[in-house]
This record gives structure tokens, C-alpha cells and sequence, in this order.
């Protein structure tokens, strides 16, 4: 870890436990160690349901871990991550509002004028490649579009740090690799650190700087940490043809894919049991 | 079918109803008249009443009562309905609290409420205005608190994450989400103000389409009261008419806008 920088995001032994309905508690996370620097992009990846998106939620401050404490600069982490922007899997955006006013809201919660609030989110919109669409409800967007407008949403307010769970899961191939790359163009600009969860190996290795693997869940670990020095800045589909990648690919799927097995396993079982 | 088609074939079902009903309350089948005129009337006679009563200006003072009696119970009854609802889904414990009174209220036939509004609030409009409110008051309370009850909590996260406090959720997202669940039943709400306004005044009072049937049926004038009935239908697809009118400008988001829900 490179200590000249300041850490943006530091996990330190983060256990996060649910309580059942049947009074057992389930521990979902189990001391996870884990810190970001400052504009560093790091990928968390690991089979599904192990608790990746818990993870991030526990950075973003929704959830409270069991044990275990959660820095944000060096500060302890009480109530929300005001310093983060969160992007989520599922439509996160207000359907009553049309795709500029789902991107100013951001300012204009906090005080701007509405027409500065408006310009701006203009202005971001256009960055997403979407400033045509600026008047359309959320329903009369693409999924990929909706995906641009919550990008320019997260973005507007410039947080410090980005957080995003699987963003680009319910997107087709095609455009996840132009969302990927749009992606890094936009943090190339100014280099937030990003905390990115995803299922997808590739895509993992295609946009980080570092590539973290968990186990399956329940109890689930962080089980190795990978560092991606291919060169900067990327493009996601012909970066995907590289040697290093192949051998990194390689490398990390072998850890990978027993957890992905594990993971497979009790998710079947769990499906006979009930 | 084609739209002229369908058109024709909706036409012609009228025209079937209409003359097999003139011709069996003006010509007698084996000797004995199906339809008696006494009892059910005939088309020509109705439509002669529903013409008089246009011609002359009468019924015009009576819809007036009615739509206004109408429109008071929709908007005294949505804006309680709304204010009631958002209050119990924010605070579940006043919600617990008063839960089983509401289901008291709402499980009671409203039609027994009439005499005792009549008796508190008289004759005129306001006691029909109040049966109204009754009816509209609890449709417009469940949808919104549902509504407000079943925000997204996607929706819900990303708008804290974006830094709203409770202040700005209440304004930016439990609102707009209350208000869509309450144009939803926006249809099912206002037929019932009409119900509400007519019964009312078929109960007792001294104007309106209640009170034109009720006087009709009174002086076993069977015609009247087919006519009153034939008004009042078509008052009520008016009103519908533009119920649809204003839903679509208000729901715009909305991927379709949904049926409502009683």
C-alpha cells in the first residue's frame, strides 16, 4: 500500500451479522479487512450471495457492522458516508422526475439555486452521452440510459469516493463494455476512489487498479488481493486481449472458481432444502 | 375489428335493446302486453322526458347540485384521505393505534350514516356532501398509505446516499410516491363522490338527480325515472371523461397509468 496517500476507505476486522427470524443470528461477513487509497479503483468480486453488496453497504454506512470498525479518511464512520456517492444494481432513480431533475436533485438538496442545480445537471448529462434525453421519464429510458442518468446522478454532487454494486449487472454485454469504458473515462478526470462490486472477473480486472476475491458466504472472507498494473488509461475490449490480463485472469480464477463452486453448492442445497 | 366496425356494432346494440323494449310495451304478443307500460315505460316516452327536461331547463339547476355535491365530497374527502394516510404510514404507532376504529368505520354500510347526516346537516347539499366524503375519504387513505408504505427502499437508500434528510425524503419521495397511489384511484374515488351525492339525495332533499328519480318513482312515473337514470349515466362518463383527461397529464411518468383501485 502505498502510505503517502491517505486512505479513503479503511475496513478494519468488519463483521457483519443478521438476526433471523427464528432468532439465529447470520453472520454474512466475517472480518474483512480492507482499505482503498485515495483514487485508487478497487474490485471486489466473489460468488453470489457472499455478501459483497453488504460490504459496500457497510462502507456506505447503511448498514452497522456487528464488530469491527469502518474508517472514511481516517475519520470512524458514524451515521451515513457523507463523502461517498453510492450507485446501486436495482432503478434507484425517481420515476416522478424526469432525467434532469433526477440529476439536479443532488445540488439542490443542498441549497444551489434550481438553475444552477439545472445547468449543471445539463451539463452532466451531456457527459453520459444523454443530452438529448434530458426531459424523458425514467420509464421512457433504456436500461442502459437510466444507468448513464444514475451515473451523472452519483457524479454531480463530486463525492470523494464511489461506491457501486454491480452496476452494470442487468445491462446486456454490449453495453456494459461502453458503460465500463465511460466509466473510466469519466474517473480518469479526476481519479475518486471507487469500491466496485461485481460478479464478473473480467470486467473486474478490464476497469481496477486492485482486485480483491471473497469467499462464499455464510461467513464470508476476503481471500486474496490482486494488484492490476496494466497501463492507463484502458479501453475494456482491447484490454481483454492482453497477455498480462490472460495470466491474471488465470491466476485469480483458480482461487476463484472453488469459491464459486462452494458458492453454487449451497445455493442448490439451500433451493432442495426448502 | 376496425374502429368504424366497432363503432357500428356498439350503435346497433342499442338499437336492438331500444326497439325490442318499444315493441314490447306498445304491441301486444298473444294478447298480453310483455312490457307493461305502467311498469316499464317505453324509449319514445323517456327520451320525450329527457328532451322536456332539457328543452325547458329544468334538469340543469339539479346536475348543477349534483356535480357540485360531487365535487365537494372528491376534493374534502381526497384531501383528508391524503392527509390521514401520509400521517398513519409515518407514524406506525398513531397507525396501530387507530386501526381497528378505522376498520370499524370503513367495514359500516355508509348508507346508514345518511339519516344521521341528514339529521345533523339538513336537507341541502351538506349532508350529501358528507355521505360523499365518507366513501371517498377511505378509498384515498388506504392508497396512499399504501403508497407511502411501499416506497422502493432502493429508491429510499439512494435518496439518503444523495444526502436528503427525513425533510426533503418527505418532500421528494414519500410525497410524489402518496400522491401517484392516490391518482391511481382517481376513477374508483370520484364515482364514488357521484354515489355518494345521489344517494344522499334519494334519501331525502329538495334538488338534484337523487331527487328527480326519487320525486319520478314517487308518482309511480316509471318514464322519469328511466330518464333520470339515462342522465345520470351519462353524467357520469362526463365526469369519467375527464377524470381520464386529467390523469394522463398527472401521471406522465408513469409507464402505463394504472387502473384504480378500490
Amino acid at each position: 500500500m502505498d502510505t503517502a496517500q491517505p486512505t479513503a476507505v479503511a475496513l478494519d476486522d468488519a463483521t457483519v451479522a443478521f438476526r433471523l427470524a427464528d432468532a439465529r443470528v447470520y453472520t454474512a461477513v466475517e472480518k474483512a479487512r480492507l482499505s482503498v487509497a485515495h483514487g485508487e479503483f478497487v474490485a471486489i468480486v466473489g460468488p453470489t450471495g457472499c455478501g459483497k453488496s453488504t460490504l459496500l453497504n457497510v462502507a456506505a454506512g447503511l448498514l452497522k457492522p456487528a464488530a469491527g470498525a469502518v474508517r472514511i479518511f481516517d475519520q470512524p464512520l458514524k451515521g451515513l458516508n457523507r463523502d461517498a456517492g453510492y450507485l446501486f444494481q436495482a432503478d434507484a432513480l425517481f420515476p416522478w422526475k424526469t432525467a434532469i431533475d433526477n440529476v439536479a436533485i443532488g445540488l439542490e438538496i443542498t441549497g444551489a439555486p434550481r438553475a444552477h442545480a439545472l445547468e449543471r445537471a445539463q451539463g452532466w448529462l451531456t457527459a453520459v452521452g444523454l443530452g438529448a434525453f434530458s426531459h424523458r421519464y425514467p420509464h421512457m429510458l433504456s436500461g442502459g440510459q437510466r444507468k448513464r442518468v444514475g451515473l451523472a446522478q452519483v457524479l454531480i454532487r463530486d463525492p470523494k469516493i464511489l461506491l457501486m454494486d454491480e452496476p452494470f449487472g442487468p445491462l446486456d454485454a454490449q453495453t456494459r463494455q461502453i458503460m465500463g469504458n465511460l466509466l473510466l473515462e469519466l474517473w480518469n478526470a479526476d481519479r475518486k476512489a471507487v469500491l466496485f462490486v461485481t460478479h464478473d472477473l473480467e470486467e473486474a480486472i478490464a476497469l481496477a487498479d486492485r482486485v480483491v476475491i471473497m469467499s462464499a458466504g455464510p461467513g464470508a472472507r476476503i481471500i486474496g488481493d490482486w494488484r492490476v498494473s496494466l497501463p492507463r488509461p484502458r479501453d475494456i475490449s482491447e484490454v481483454r486481449m492482453e497477455k498480462q490480463f490472460h495470466e491474471l485472469h488465470r491466476e485469480i480464477w483458480s482461487v476463484l472458481k472453488d469459491e464459486v463452486m462452494k458458492g453454487y453448492a449451497q445455493s442448490t442445497q439451500a433451493a432442495e432444502a426448502s | 375489428m376496425s374502429r368504424p366496425t366497432l363503432l357500428f356494432w356498439q350503435l346497433m346494440v342499442a338499437v336492438v335493446a331500444l326497439s325490442l323494449w318499444q315493441f314490447f310495451a306498445s304491441v301486444p304478443v298473444f294478447g298480453k302486453m310483455l312490457l307493461p307500460p305502467f311498469f316499464f315505460s317505453n324509449p319514445v316516452d323517456v327520451f320525450s322526458q329527457i328532451f322536456k327536461w332539457f328543452s325547458t331547463g329544468v334538469i340543469w339547476k339539479h346536475l348543477a347540485i349534483t356535480l357540485w355535491e360531487s365535487i365537494l365530497a372528491f376534493v374534502i374527502g381526497s384531501v383528508g384521505g391524503v392527509l390521514v394516510g401520509f400521517w398513519f404510514a409515518r407514524q406506525p404507532r398513531v397507525a396501530a393505534v387507530f386501526d381497528p376504529y378505522v376498520k370499524m368505520i370503513n367495514a359500516l354500510p355508509r348508507v346508514v350514516l345518511a339519516p344521521i347526516f341528514t339529521l345533523w346537516l339538513g336537507l341541502g347539499i351538506w349532508s350529501k356532501v358528507a355521505l360523499g366524503v365518507t366513501l371517498v375519504f377511505f378509498i384515498v387513505f388506504f392508497n396512499v398509505y399504501q403508497g407511502v408504505k411501499e416506497v422502493s427502499t432502493t429508491v429510499l437508500d439512494n435518496g439518503r446516499m444523495l444526502g436528503m434528510n427525513e425533510r426533503q425524503l418527505t418532500r421528494h419521495v414519500y410525497w410524489p410516491s402518496a400522491l401517484s397511489w392516490m391518482f391511481s384511484s382517481l376513477h374508483t374515488s370520484v364515482g364514488f363522490a357521484v354515489v355518494g351525492a345521489v344517494v344522499g339525495e334519494y334519501l331525502g332533499s329538495a334538488a338534484g338527480l337523487g331527487y328527480l328519480i326519487q320525486q319520478a318513482e314517487g308518482v309511480f312515473d316509471v318514464g322519469a325515472v328511466f330518464a333520470g337514470m339515462f342522465v345520470l349515466s351519462a353524467f357520469v362518463i362526463l365526469i369519467d371523461i375527464g377524470v381520464t383527461m386529467v390523469e394522463r397529464r398527472l401521471l406522465v411518468w408513469r409507464p402505463t397509468a394504472a387502473e384504480g383501485r378500490g
